[in-house]
């Protein structure tokens, strides 16, 4: 993502004598039924013409500040207070300054983009002279303007998302808070909405405080502010905890051949490697400090290419400020079973459609999958990627072309088929009122695992998972992360030949989505073959082979390598995946000759 | 072998889930157990402690003694005697007194010259059967009084004696067939939101991707309501027997076989209504839907000879019809294998049809 140079830190810290528009003192707050506050003690300032992000993992406590500064929410401690006044007073004195847009933004689906924008005016009283000219420029401000009559169940994501911030920002706000506004939109339509929040900042000085799971994104603000269990880690500008990881990372190129994936594993065993993540085909590597004999050591890899100092990004900050290291169970697997990879096609999709009465969903989608290779879905809601994924698990019947998954046709022996395949779904699906272990018995049993052969494998996965804590709690109490880690436990308990992942890192921390990428490469490590679909395009890094779907069509497909080269271009020298998906759905770049279909 | 594995599998976990899920727990123990004590305490066909006035002109001995007799009996209580009738309307409307017993000035004069006396009763009709009831056995009471005068008439008397219920219990009417109602209750709710429930929790798509087939994952969804049921009827015929005083005189055996034909038609209904569902919300709604009619629609408390002749061919179709028969024919009159196989051929009719329509309705809404 490119960066804006007025949205430097530096640049602000000439002026920090903004008007404050929220103050947070002390502030505390705490659930019933759970022991850990959600808020502990924070401290905490916004102040106008600038966008202040809050970060930090699931559970740390990011949107319970915005719903106590929204005045949804009473602080059980401390003090608060928005725009010169308690929360909360402004809304019921009809003179609300402040545009809240919840997670789940409560558009009425089936009212038009205009009434929309009408009704929300009622409900926060716009008077009748004003709206004309506001809608006109709030439609224009988010490029709806053609979309006026459309029902909003019928918009995508990203314009759903924003015609929720165009009904937030009704009242021409001092003070606007987003919570997430861009978890699930698609690249295009995020960098979208960051230009729409830089030209409210810009021209009309107000003031943003947002939440986002997107490192990248707290990287555009003007001030972070870094929470960890309800308790405040870091509060500065971007620029200045970039400064505290400053020569501790390193960009480091495999060697022609070796597959990032291995090397990966390789660079996470050196215990002074705080975080290994692939970026562009390359290796980028926080260390823990900055020492000549790590560099050597690093080097010194019989995968290693080479090795270069790079400029740390908010990422790495963020990580060095985590307590520990990632969980990377699995990753000391022996990475040898990787030569297995043999040209086994253990799925092959041949002209895959899928029609809902006159909508088509998708449409002539081809690929095939190797044993041992990881297969990236990849693209923005409504693309079609869960009903093709949902196909390929045999959830959904086809409309046309086949599917043949581990030699079978999953229509004539679904039974048999369906035993080796594992399926993850993308919230967490189990029995809430069983335990860990009892849920883990529900599917062993129902794969057929039985005997001393299941309670090995129940015994193995609550070691594999770190489960073992909570083995016998109710899964419905366990927390989120928990959940995820036995979602995939009971989906590989059978070993099953072919794994399927529906969006398993959705709505999960970097942490935790670090710690899953460890997971799934050590399994197809192991010969494992992995089907996941994802909108994150940083983590399409860790795919073998991917498939970029849009409204329902292929838009590119293979190596992270071959879909970076298609958007290559004076232009950009050296793009991501979400710079290729960017140009290629805007129609910049067409997949030609170089097009992955020209593979052997 | 394989597939009885897999359906033993989705049993325990069945039974873990209703256990373990405080709602389910509720809709398995609480609602029968209230239901069981509303119908065994209050749904009585009874009428006794009916407010009773009198309105004496005679002022006699022997109106005194009429009206000793009438408040002797527990069908009636005396609540007021007034001397006027301009009382009565105000009376009645305020629902102070449901019967009024009116004695003529002329009562004893009339008895001791040896004509037949004059007595009136007046009766809020607001509620037909109470007042029909009120007033047969006011009539009987009188004509027992007219006997006492006169025992010297000739006259045709009527000996009454009742067959397999000797006091006319109307408590061993509804609590011998109770166990069908509350069973098909429990049932209905199990089914009806057991896949409903995989729905709205999520859990559906993770079952469907086992090599569960929908006919194993269909079978190991009855398996536990039946279960659930057949102990809850043992539950409620020993509570029936033993806190009730209703009879037992049948077979164990028969009685279960009957509720186990009755309960697989019951789970096919639930199972149809859930696999139809897409929340839980929908699978409830859709089972009291079913649940009313059906029990109206028994014989259960009114009975079917009195609805129009289509509505009675229309209740052949209903599962509950039979049972509550065959219950009260176990219970009461003793009925064996052979007194109930009429039932039989039936019930398993509805149970065919209700499965198959329940494994239809489940694939049809599964892919």
């Amino acid at each position: 993502m490119e960066r804006d140079p007025g949205q430097e830190g530096e640049t602000i810290a000439a002026e920090p004598r903004a008007e404050i528009l929220l103050e947070a003192t002390a502030l505390s707050r705490s659930f019933a039924g759970r022991s850990a506050p959600a808020l502990d003690g924070v401290d905490f300032r916004a102040r106008a013409g600038r966008i202040t992000g809050i970060v930090g993992p699931d559970g740390a406590g990011k949107t319970t500040l915005l719903r106590v500064a929204a005045g949804l929410l009473k602080p059980h401690a401390g003090s608060i207070r928005v725009l010169g006044a308690a929360p909360g007073a402004a809304a019921r004195a009809g003179t609300a300054r402040i545009g809240y847009m919840p997670q789940r933004f409560g558009l009425y689906e089936d009212l038009g983009v205009a009434e929309n924008l009408d009704l929300f005016a009622d409900l926060q009283g716009l008077p009748f002279h004003e709206r004309a000219e506001r809608f006109a420029e709030l439609l224009e401000l988010t490029d709806l303007g053609d979309f006026r009559a459309r029902r909003a169940g019928r918009l995508s994501g990203g314009m759903k998302q924003k015609l929720g911030l165009a009904c937030s920002l009704l009242v021409r706000p001092r003070l606007l808070l987003l919570d997430e506004p861009t978890v699930g939109v698609d690249p295009v339509s995020r960098r979208d909405l960051w230009r729409i929040l830089d030209r409210l900042v810009a021209a009309e000085g107000i003031g943003v405080v947002i939440a986002t799971a997107y490192l990248d994104e707290a990287d555009r603000c003007a001030e972070v502010l870094v929470l960890d269990r309800g308790r405040v880690v870091a509060c500065a500008e971007p620029a200045t905890l970039r400064h505290r990881v400053a020569g501790r990372v390193r960009l480091v190129e495999p060697r022609p051949g070796c597959p990032p994936r291995v090397l990966q594993a390789r660079l996470e065993e050196l215990p002074e490697v705080r975080d290994c993540s692939i970026r562009k085909g390359r290796l980028r590597c926080l260390l823990d400090q900055e020492t000549a004999a790590v560099d050597r050591l690093i080097e010194g890899l019989p995968e290693v290419a080479s090795s270069a100092v790079v400029e740390p990004t908010f990422e790495d900050a963020f990580m060095a400020m985590q307590e520990s290291r990632p969980d990377r169970a699995g990753a000391a697997t022996p990475i040898a079973g990787l030569a297995s990879a043999a040209d086994e096609a253990m799925i092959a999709v041949e002209g895959l459609g899928k029609r809902f009465g006159d909508f088509v969903a998708v449409s002539a989608i081809s690929f095939t999958v190797r044993r041992g290779e990881i297969f990236g879905l990849l693209g923005p809601n409504g693309a079609g990627k869960t009903t093709t994924f949902r196909m390929l698990c045999g959830l959904l019947p086809a409309s046309d072309g086949e599917i043949r998954v581990a030699g079978r046709d999953l229509r004539r022996a679904p039974g048999r088929a369906r035993a080796g395949l594992g399926y993850m779904a993308q919230a967490f699906s189990l029995y809430p009122h069983l335990t860990i272990v009892q849920n883990l018995r529900f599917f062993g049993r129902s794969y057929g695992l039985g005997g001393r052969r299941l309670r090995r494998r129940i015994e193995e996965v609550l070691d594999e998972f770190d489960l073992r804590a909570r083995r016998d709690e109710d899964a419905g109490k366990i927390p989120a992360g928990f959940q995820r880690r036995l979602s995939m436990a009971a989906a590989v308990l059978h070993e099953p030949e072919i794994l399927f992942l529906d969006e398993p890192t959705s709505g999960a921390d970097p942490l935790a989505r670090r710690e899953f990428w460890a997971r799934i490469s050590a399994f197809a490590a192991r010969g494992m073959t992995i089907v996941v679909t994802t909108h994150f395009m940083e983590e399409v890094e860790s795919c073998d082979q991917v498939l970029l779907m849009s409204r329902g069509r292929e838009l590119a497909r293979g190596s992270p390598d071959e879909i970076r080269a298609l958007a290559r271009g004076p232009k950009r020298p050296d793009p991501g995946i979400e710079d290729a998906f960017i140009a290629l759905s805007e129609g910049e770049v067409v997949v030609g000759a170089a097009a992955p279909e020209a593979r052997p | 072998m394989a597939a009885l594995w897999r359906i033993r599998a989705l049993v325990i976990k069945e039974f873990l889930a209703v256990l373990r899920d405080p709602r389910s727990r509720f809709v398995v123990l609480v609602p029968p157990l209230i239901q069981f004590l509303v119908f065994g305490y209050a749904a009585t066909f009874e009428v006794s402690g009916v407010r009773l006035a009198v309105l004496d002109h005679s002022r006699s001995d022997a109106s005194r003694r009429l009206i000793a007799r009438v408040a002797a009996s527990e069908s009636f209580r005396l609540i007021r005697t007034i001397d006027s009738a301009d009382l009565i309307p105000a009376l009645v409307d305020r629902g102070e007194a449901r019967v009024v017993l009116v004695i003529d000035e002329s009562y004893a004069r009339d008895l001791e010259a040896g004509l037949s006396a004059r007595v009136q009763v007046l009766a809020d009709g607001r509620n037909s059967n109470v007042a029909a009831i009120a007033i047969g056995y006011l009539s009987e009471i009188v004509a027992r009084e007219a006997a006492a005068l006169r025992p010297e008439a000739r006259r045709v008397e009527l000996v009454e004696r009742a067959w397999f219920n000797e006091n006319l219990s109307s408590r061993w009417y509804v609590v011998g067939a109770l166990p069908a109602t509350i069973v098909m209750v429990v049932v209905m709710l199990l089914s009806a939101l057991t896949i409903a429930r995989e729905r709205e929790f999520g859990s559906f798509d993770q079952l469907l991707v086992t090599p569960m087939s929908s006919t194993e994952i269909l079978i190991g969804k009855a398996i536990p309501g039946i279960v659930f049921g057949m102990a809850i009827a043992a539950a409620l015929l020993i509570g029936g027997i033993y806190w009730f005083g209703v009879p037992f005189r049948g077979q164990v055996g028969t009685v279960f076989l009957t509720l186990f034909l009755f309960s697989l038609a019951i789970v096919g209904i639930g199972l149809f209504v859930s696999s139809l569902a897409r929340t839980m919300q929908q699978g409830l709604l859709g089972a009291f839907v079913v649940i009313m009619p059906t029990v109206i629609l028994s014989g259960f408390t009114t009975p079917i000879g009195n609805m129009p002749g289509w509505l009675q061919r229309g209740t052949l179709a209903n599962p509950l019809r039979w049972a509550v028969a065959d219950l009260r024919a176990i219970l009461l009159e003793g009925a064996g294998l052979r007194e109930i196989a009429g039932s039989i051929p039936p019930l398993l009719a509805i149970a065919a049809v209700t499965l198959s329509a329940a494994a239809w309705m489940f694939r049809r809404r599964s892919s």
